[in-house]
């Protein structure tokens, strides 16, 4: 305990030294985990985005179905598969989808388009598909209505109450055709999706393409990201041959490597800061040690044996780097919790390009424990580090040189 | 009496680049129980260099030293701090408290080393630091006390852990007269009270005047070795 006093009484011996390393320890944590949230809550942002617009954080289909995605590596779903995904405790919504392509015609008007046959209730529970209807009304079991894209709309010059002709290929080859009424007009974020969707229930979707109760996918959801490699695991293991399950991320490998090579980014951006940082509390460290030279040698003179010596100068190292972390913590966390709650808004083609994504115009910050206490622990890893040398000095320190000091 | 210290061929070669320095040259010397001897010579005459070979601070090139039948220098570097905290006291030129200690607290640190329990640790403390005249400044830190005081609190944390006996060297060097002279009859005192031996390095006539031995040194050898009747 003596140790500990002595190591935090040294430390205020010249305050000024102890507060500005602290202080530059505390910046850098502050900065460091403002970043950290920042990024972290963009990319909470575009999964969330990506996984509650259309994919979903799992999906389960036949392994052909991922190979060649025709209608024909559709699957019936069974009452083991049907229990599994029941059973799965992480899990909060699913829902089934059968996707194909047709052409969709109205007057003279053709052009290809992506049927997506389903559950009107669980899509809206997955991917709220309900608030992109822009005009009419939301699809419903009881009747035929389709919704149609908004620009897809456009492009075939149909509205809400005029019919639109889908006419393609069915299961095994079988002749798919059918006219169906125009139920509202759907406006996406993505262009590319308002080009191309057509939406209807599951029901007139496996009428139109032959294949009564057949899917192409369930789409799984879970809490959130952090509850997905659980759910993934255990499902992986009972989901068995021909079925199969992915995550968001191995059907979207793409969207990885971009918040990946984000990720790369901000690290090294991060290691600079913490490179100044180590360099700053080295400096404090080496001029306490060689400022106290002879305190040092008086200490081991009089009977400290240099492990306590050590023990003691490990303590103002990490003292140093505890006061600087918890001060940087503690101002960090309010002020990237007010930001949490009031995200910032982007305006302009930064906006527009956003928007275009499918994203939210906001910058989002996060708030998640490892935000904070990472910084901590990089802190921590660098105190020990730098402790190395003292503790080396206090070892190989020369008694008589240091006496004479 | 018994003899404390026995020294025995005690040699210390510096190596520079190119010259070898005999800083001290095959001493043999023993020190009684209860002696108050001041170890004198020249400056470069090796005197700090013969009192850190007998206080366990810098080992020798040749020789022993024997305190109560230990070969110091034969000992682990772990046990020869074991040894020195609890057989030697030291009293330094520049004091060399702990700065962020107070007086007490500096007192008590060795004992504290010595895992003595905290009751008479405190007792201890503050017996001995009215010995020494400062019993009202226990608390306070070293930077609020003068050279005196300072060098005061120092003779009390050698007296501390109770050694066999206190090295000093020159602990004289940076107080004035008055300051001196005060500590001289102090570390008498001491060393009545206490029957510790007590050994000076120094040049300070007003030490020597005190001393009931002197052994002069020059050159790494014993000049002279002469005992003087005191008060």
């Amino acid at each position: 305990m003596k140790n500990i006093i002595i190591a935090w009484r040294n430390l205020w011996r010249k305050p000024w030294r102890t507060v500005i390393t602290s202080g530059s320890i505390f910046f850098g944590v502050l900065l460091s985990a403002f970043m950290t949230s920042l990024q972290y809550g963009t990319y909470e942002t575009i999964i969330d985005n990506v996984v509650k617009f259309y994919s979903g954080y799992m999906q389960v289909f036949t392994e052909e179905y991922h190979e060649n995605k025709t209608i024909n590596n559709t699957f019936i779903l069974s009452d083991t598969l049907k229990s599994i995904i029941e059973n799965e405790n992480d899990l909060t919504h699913y829902t089934s989808r059968l996707e194909y392509f047709s052409l969709a015609s109205s007057n003279e008007i053709t052009k290809g388009s992506i049927i997506i046959g389903v559950d009107p209730e669980g899509e809206n529970k997955v991917t709220g598909l309900k608030k992109w209807v822009k005009e009419g009304s939301y699809l419903n079991n009881d009747n035929q209505g389709v919704l149609v894209a908004i620009d897809l709309a456009k492009y075939l010059k149909v509205g809400v109450g005029d019919s639109i002709v889908l006419y393609g290929q069915g299961f095994h080859g079988v002749m798919a055709a059918g006219i169906y009424p125009v139920a509202g007009i759907l406006d996406f974020p993505s262009p590319e999706l308002n080009k191309q969707f057509i939406y209807m229930t599951l029901e007139a979707s496996q009428e139109l393409f032959s294949a009564p109760n057949r899917l192409t996918s369930i789409v799984l959801m879970v809490e959130d990201n952090y509850k997905l490699p659980s759910a993934l695991k255990h499902l992986k293991k009972e989901i068995k041959d021909p079925m199969m399950v992915m995550s968001w991320q191995e059907l979207q490998p793409e969207l990885v490597q971009m918040i990946d090579g984000d990720k790369a980014g901000g690290t090294f951006i991060k290691s600079l800061l913490y490179i100044i940082i180590t360099f700053g509390i080295l400096g404090t460290i080496l001029m306490m040690v060689s400022e106290r030279k002879r305190e040092l040698g008086v200490m081991i003179a009089i009977g400290m044996q240099r492990a306590k010596l050590s023990t003691i100068l490990f303590f103002e190292t990490l003292f140093i780097g505890f006061i600087g972390t918890t001060a940087g913590i503690a101002v960090s966390i309010p002020i990237t919790y007010w930001y949490y709650m009031n995200p910032v808004p982007i305006t302009g083609d930064a906006a527009k390009a956003m928007t275009d994504m499918g994203i939210e115009p906001f910058m989002y910050f996060s708030v998640q424990p490892d935000v904070y206490y990472f910084q901590a622990l990089i802190i921590l890893l660098i105190t020990m580090m730098i402790s190395v040398y003292p503790i080396i000095k206090s070892f190989t320190l020369n008694l008589t040189s240091a006496l004479r000091a | 009496m018994n003899n404390v210290i026995e020294i025995k061929g005690l040699t210390k070669i510096y190596n520079s680049s190119e010259i070898k320095v005999k800083a001290v040259d095959g001493i043999d010397i023993n020190f009684k129980e209860g002696e108050f001897t001041a170890v004198v010579g020249p400056s470069g005459s090796g005197k700090t260099t013969f009192l850190n070979m007998l206080g366990g601070l810098d080992r020798p090139t040749e020789g022993e030293v024997i305190i109560g039948g230990v070969d110091v220098w034969k000992l682990s570097s772990r046990k020869l701090i074991d040894f020195r905290m609890n057989n030697i006291g030291f009293v330094f030129q520049s004091y060399n408290l702990i700065p962020v200690l107070t007086a007490g607290e500096n007192v008590e640190f060795i004992m504290q080393l010595q895992g003595r329990p905290k009751k008479e640790r405190e007792v201890r403390t503050k017996e001995l630091l009215e010995a020494v005249g400062i019993g009202d400044r226990i608390k306070s830190r070293p930077s609020k006390l003068s050279g005196g005081q300072q060098q005061r609190v120092a003779v009390a944390r050698a007296l501390a852990s109770k050694p066999e006996f206190i090295l000093a060297d020159e602990p004289t060097a940076n107080l004035d007269s008055a300051a001196t002279v005060g500590l001289l009859e102090l570390m008498s005192q001491m060393n009545k009270k206490f029957n510790t031996t007590f050994i000076f390095a120094t040049h300070d006539q007003r030490v020597m005047d005190k001393a009931r031995r002197i052994v002069t040194i020059e050159d790494g050898k014993i000049l002279k070795d002469e005992y003087f009747e005191r008060e």
